[in-house]
């Protein structure tokens, strides 16, 4: 536990440093230039000391745009197995799916967000699991900034309903915004399915043609 | 890596051409390339003479319209659905895009890169040969075409009468058909199941020999005259009057005035001496003259697609540009506009129960709410609705409601698919705070009236000008009924919806010059919907519930109806009535200009005539908020 306190920054493997590095300079893009990138993760459950990462997916919107070749889709090799998980994304223990260790997840994860915007549907549990595995590899929190798509819908929402406090799950939004169920559980699938609406409720929220990125922060 | 996007890619373009022509491996490597967009309602993907892109596009869901623009007008040549394919033209002739693409609906596209698909495609002839008929026949959208023939025709608009008129008459082609000897019972048992108005007698060789008709039966059997179990050769009208299967419209037309007859029978060489291949009937040729009131109502009663109900949304449409280009008095117009959305509606209601596969539970009925509810839209604009259903016992409550919900998905969904947007407000029956039950109506309306707040002000505008569009009307009744009594314990709703009308802001200035909007996409126009439209709409149904008047809902005839009850301010109502029959065609005539819905008038368009024109209308405008403010007591 004291090794994250004395730990100093240059003992951050080369990767890191150019990750945190990458946050120094502001850039302040418009909103159609900036790079949205909308992830999940499937877990062996919802408590973030225990449970674990099992596999992540992600998709880039950039201009309103899903490019499928800038995709991101892991799967992670962990000792911790539940289970009652497999059930709900059907990753087995010992799959014939290609996986990677954390430390190399963590690498390939952090090369393909950069210091660009990280959106996801209650992004709060997504970004402490992913936070817990890079404290555990003794590396710092992620520095993006994040968007969450529950939130965000609610914002999109008619002001007259907008005092109803309902917690929009991620099959909600499928069936407000008429979002077809593809894959739904998977890390990847998920992901798809979020960027869509991620699009959707933009789309919405920007009726007048002039929503900037802080609007949206 | 794994690539589970591209596999779904993958799994959709797989089936339409010319994907369907490659191997799966290099679809595979197509599939990992293509770019995902999402397009709102109306959002371009390219214009007319754009510099062309670095991919083309395949239509995932929804639908994007193709448009050309010609002497000002943009005219639609064709819309591409689910696996139709457009923008490719332009890349491969390496030249600018020659027509424009927008959503026409909500839609999402995959762009497919050029150079990965060529690269790809290399060599193969088949796809070459594809591409090279695909233009060649100038079809921009052989898919959908393929699969039915009638849509890319609806949607060629039609300037010119002539040229439709030398067009080849649709005929159908399933021709029920009987023997000489089959008895006249057996013929209209026949005809009955078929549900059609004639059957042609033909002999051994499939040559037609007569025809029967529902007025044969009418005047031959149903008189009397003779017994149904006699053959039809007694009966029969023979020899039958042939044509050739590319006859066209004015041809058939002509033969049926010259022999006074409604039907020809199609064969293989065009004479009685060959085999029948179709009928053609008078109503075949009528629908495809087609732009009157009666016949498009026809067309709607027996749509069983939504496709064929757009088309006919569509062709309502010109009809309304030809009414205000003949001038044809307002009134009229709206009626018959509003007639057509609500059997449009209506069917679409009809549909979705079949789709349902079990039949609702209990009573319902289906209100349109805002300007359908009014019969006041004539041009495509937003769905406003609620549903209403018979109270049930509280353990089959849940089970009900989700029937209900799930019925008006599947209605939402058709109305936007032919043209209808979604209400950003969510006002419609698809959501759950409005498909309630009979009582929890009755509770709603009673809570807005007795506790009035800022959403109940919000609403009522638009829950108050409530319609039946199908189902039970005595349930409307009764909700109305509920409402009057509510209104009598307490008349808070409606001083607050005076005073709320009051602060509307005035269309005029301080100079007399006309408000403009500050901000947004329209900065600088007339929101004449906002600043014209609505202080007469809701003051007249402000003015209409305190004289517990129902059932008339539309501004125009509320207006009406208030002068005769208040002969003193006859002149008032009548002006204030003439005014929204003046804006509404306003906003009427920009909105086909523009192709939206007419809210938002840009001045410069306008002469100085018509700007004097608009400006008149405001007068009573000014006039009944006067009132309302001495009638409602409200201090500024």
């Amino acid at each position: 536990m004291f090794n994250n306190i004395f730990k100093s920054k240059k003992n951050y493997p080369e990767f890191f440093r150019t990750y945190l590095d990458s946050f120094k300079k502001s850039k302040n893009l418009p909103l159609s230039e900036t790079r949205f990138i909308v992830f999940d993760t499937e877990t062996t459950g919802f408590d973030k000391n225990e449970d674990r990462i099992l596999s992540i997916g992600a998709v880039s919107v950039v201009n309103n745009m899903i490019n499928v070749v800038d995709n991101f889709e892991l799967y992670i090799h962990q000792e911790i197995f539940k289970s009652e998980s497999v059930k709900i994304h059907g990753l087995l223990k010992k799959g014939n799916i290609e996986k990677v260790t954390e430390a190399e997840a963590i690498e390939l994860f952090i090369e393909f967000i950069k210091n660009d915007v990280l959106v996801g549907h209650h992004v709060g549990f997504d970004i402490n699991m992913v936070d817990q595995m890079l404290l555990r590899n003794n590396l710092g929190k992620l520095k993006n900034e994040c968007l969450d798509t529950g939130l965000l819908f609610k914002q999109s929402k008619h002001i007259v309903y907008q005092q109803n406090l309902k917690n929009y799950t991620l099959d909600d939004l499928c069936e407000e915004l008429k979002i077809e169920k593809v894959d739904r559980h998977t890390a990847t699938g998920d992901a798809l399915i979020t960027a869509i609406a991620f699009q959707k409720i933009v789309a919405r929220l920007d009726k007048k043609n002039n929503l900037k990125l802080k609007d949206l922060l | 890596m794994k690539n589970s996007i591209a596999e779904r890619v993958f799994d959709f373009i797989k089936v339409f051409p010319p994907f369907s022509l490659l191997s799966n491996e290099k679809l595979k490597i197509i599939s990992e390339e293509v770019k995902i967009i999402y397009l709102e309602k109306g959002k371009t993907v390219f214009k007319e003479n754009d510099m062309f892109h670095d991919c083309f596009y395949i239509v995932r869901n929804g639908a994007v319209g193709l448009f050309r623009t010609k002497q000002n007008q943009k005219e639609m040549i064709d819309i591409c659905d689910g696996g139709d394919i457009f923008g490719l033209r332009a890349l491969l002739a390496q030249e600018n895009y020659t027509l424009e693409a927008s959503a026409n609906e909500e839609a999402i596209i995959y762009g497919i890169p050029i150079d990965v698909f060529q690269s790809a495609s290399e060599n193969s002839k088949k796809i070459n040969k594809y591409l090279i008929t695909t233009f060649a026949s100038n079809a921009f959208a052989p898919y959908t075409r393929e699969q039915s023939d009638e849509i890319f025709d609806d949607y060629i608009p039609k300037d010119n009468y002539d040229i439709e008129n030398l067009q080849a008459a649709k005929y159908t082609k399933k021709t029920i058909s009987c023997s000489p000897e089959t008895s006249v019972k057996n013929a209209a048992i026949k005809m009955s199941k078929h549900g059609i108005g004639c059957i042609v007698i033909v002999n051994k060789e499939n040559f037609p020999i007569g025809i029967i008709t529902n007025s044969d039966l009418k005047n031959n059997i149903a008189t009397g005259k003779f017994s149904i179990d006699i053959p039809v050769k007694e009966i029969m009208s023979s020899p039958v009057k042939s044509c050739k299967k590319n006859i066209t419209v004015t041809e058939a037309q002509l033969q049926f005035i010259k022999f006074n007859i409604e039907h020809l029978c199609v064969t293989k060489d065009g004479t009685n001496h060959s085999p029948l291949i179709g009928i053609l009937t008078h109503h075949d040729i009528v629908l495809s003259i087609g732009n009157n009131p009666s016949v498009l109502l026809k067309e709607i009663k027996r749509a069983k697609r939504t496709k064929s109900l757009r088309s006919v949304r569509g062709k309502a449409h010109k009809l309304l540009q030809s009414y205000l280009d003949q001038n044809i008095p307002l009134r009229h117009i709206v009626k018959i506009i509003s007639e057509i959305n609500d059997a449009i509606t209506y069917r679409v209601i009809e549909n979705a129960i079949i789709k349902m596969h079990t039949a609702p539970p209990v009573g319902f009925a289906y209100m349109a709410l805002g300007s359908q509810g009014r019969k006041e839209q004539l041009l495509y604009s937003d769905q406003d609705s609620a549903l209403i259903f018979e109270d049930v016992p509280e353990n089959l409550s849940e089970e009900t409601k989700a029937y209900f919900l799930k019925l008006s998905g599947h209605i939402t969904k058709a109305l936007h698919k032919i043209g209808y947007e979604y209400c950003p407000a969510e006002m419609m029956a698809s959501n759950p705070e409005w498909c309630l039950s009979r009582s929890e109506w009755k509770e709603q309306f009673r809570s807005w009236i007795l506790h009035p707040d800022e959403k109940a002000i919000l609403l009522s505008s638009i829950f108050f000008d409530f319609t039946r569009i199908y189902g039970d009307q005595s349930m409307i009744d009764d909700l109305s009924n509920s409402i009057f009594e509510s209104l009598d314990q307490s008349s808070m709703l409606l001083s607050l919806l005076a005073k709320d009308i009051l602060l509307s802001p005035p269309p005029l200035g301080f100079f007399k010059q006309l408000v403009l909007e500050k901000n947004g996409e329209y900065e600088d126009f007339f929101n004449v919907k906002r600043r014209a439209l609505m202080p007469l709409i809701d003051a007249a149904r402000l003015l209409i519930l305190t004289h517990n008047v129902k059932e008339i809902n539309n501004t125009a005839l509320r207006f009406e109806k208030l002068s005769e009850l208040e002969p003193e301010n006859k002149e008032l109502y009548d002006s204030c009535s003439y005014a929204f029959k003046a804006l509404l065609k306003f906003k009427t005539k920009q909105g086909l200009i523009n192709n939206d819905s007419g809210k938002f008038i840009n001045l410069e368009t306008l002469s100085k005539d018509e700007k004097l024109k608009l400006k008149r209308c405001f007068k009573p405008i000014r006039e009944i908020q006067e009132l309302l403010k001495f009638r409602f007591k409200v201090i500024s």
